[in-house]
């Protein structure tokens, strides 16, 4: 698993939070052409995309939708609240950030835009979803993305401002976010999570 | 039940631009018609994610309104401050129910799905969900959005058509393959669910690119099934209120 990988960082914050056990393959997006491509993890993965999970005899793709099944299986601690309307705002915030910011700057979406668009390119993306969730964090925001709790939100948030500074997108616009993705970073599950800590981080990235 | 008749019954068709003013003062006009607590579907009529909504709420048998947002009008309505101010991503489709508005196609299914829950759009079992989500990810995230209008104008008019059709063709590549286990008579096993409601509308999207379907038959037998259910029929972009007279069925 590629460590800096938005929606495996997800994955795993996800796990940690509840306190999951788990064992790590790590798949290399950029040596030997992309490990990804191999016929092997193209059966794990048809889309060719980490992160993918092994559980209870399955395997899923999507990070979210790994989430919500890990949340629906191992309900606590919670990562989504019980009220409907607040659970549809966590929705809509995830959705906002893993369907309208993320992949239109991973890695196979820069590759066709050509390495001298690659940086503007994603700093569009990133401002462009980034002006759109700042805008809504104002009305669903409390300490963390909706309200107080830490949410599948927030494991949404972090590893997108994770990749707002890989690609130098100025963040001082987003008052919501960075105060957000601070609080965060303070907590144990985001802490050993991060893709400086992971067994296949390089010496040269890692904490 | 013609299907003009069963449009009807099924939602108020307003059809006004989105710059006219706010909903209430337009009560007048349709007195004894509008319930003024039904929900409000902010929809584009060729816009995929917005079908996925209007079926989930055809499924659901729940009555709405339409407010038609032209995305090419007027240098695209979604950027005026009124849509704005509804989902600050100027995108549709955007949902006004029970107070709130929310935006993201997903997340509305899902909500109608945990607030009004018959026919179920989720199977019960958590695997089988997770597949349902899996697969709708996969379009939602994975395709649709790097065929966007957005995306679409910013690599530019000379390049659209072949991009649109890499990110589709990519895609089926590997939901044609996702289908070969997941797949029954629908997406997941043999019932409707979220997945489906995904398909269908990126399989028009393809059309719309001249994306071959040779090479996808598991894709093309579901989407056969899925447009003769009265759902999406009734949801289709080209009998919309705001389809235009040239594209509509």
């Amino acid at each position: 698993m590629e460590s800096s990988n938005r929606p495996l960082v997800l994955a795993r914050f996800a796990l940690a939070l509840k306190n999951i056990d788990y064992e790590t393959v790590a798949v290399n997006l950029t040596k030997d052409g992309g490990q990804q491509f191999s016929e092997e993890f193209q059966a794990l993965n048809p889309m060719k995309q980490v992160p993918a999970l092994k559980i209870d005899g399955i395997t899923i793709s999507q990070s979210l939708a790994i989430i919500e099944y890990l949340e629906e299986t191992r309900p606590t601690p919670r990562l989504l609240p019980q009220d409907p309307k607040k659970r549809a705002q966590v929705r809509m915030v995830s959705d906002l950030i893993a369907s309208g910011i993320q992949p239109l700057q991973n890695l196979s979406v820069l590759k066709q835009v050509g390495q001298e668009n690659q940086l503007t390119w994603a700093q569009q993306a990133i401002t462009s979803g980034f002006n759109a969730l700042e805008q809504t964090l104002q009305s669903t925001a409390g300490r963390f993305c909706v309200g107080d709790e830490v949410s599948m939100a927030d494991l949404c948030l972090a590893p997108q401002v994770a990749n707002a500074d890989r690609f130098k997108v100025d963040l001082t616009p987003y008052p919501n976010i960075s105060r957000i993705n601070k609080s965060l970073l303070a907590l144990e599950a985001f802490h050993v999570s991060h893709p400086c800590r992971q067994p296949d981080t390089p010496p040269e990235l890692r904490a």
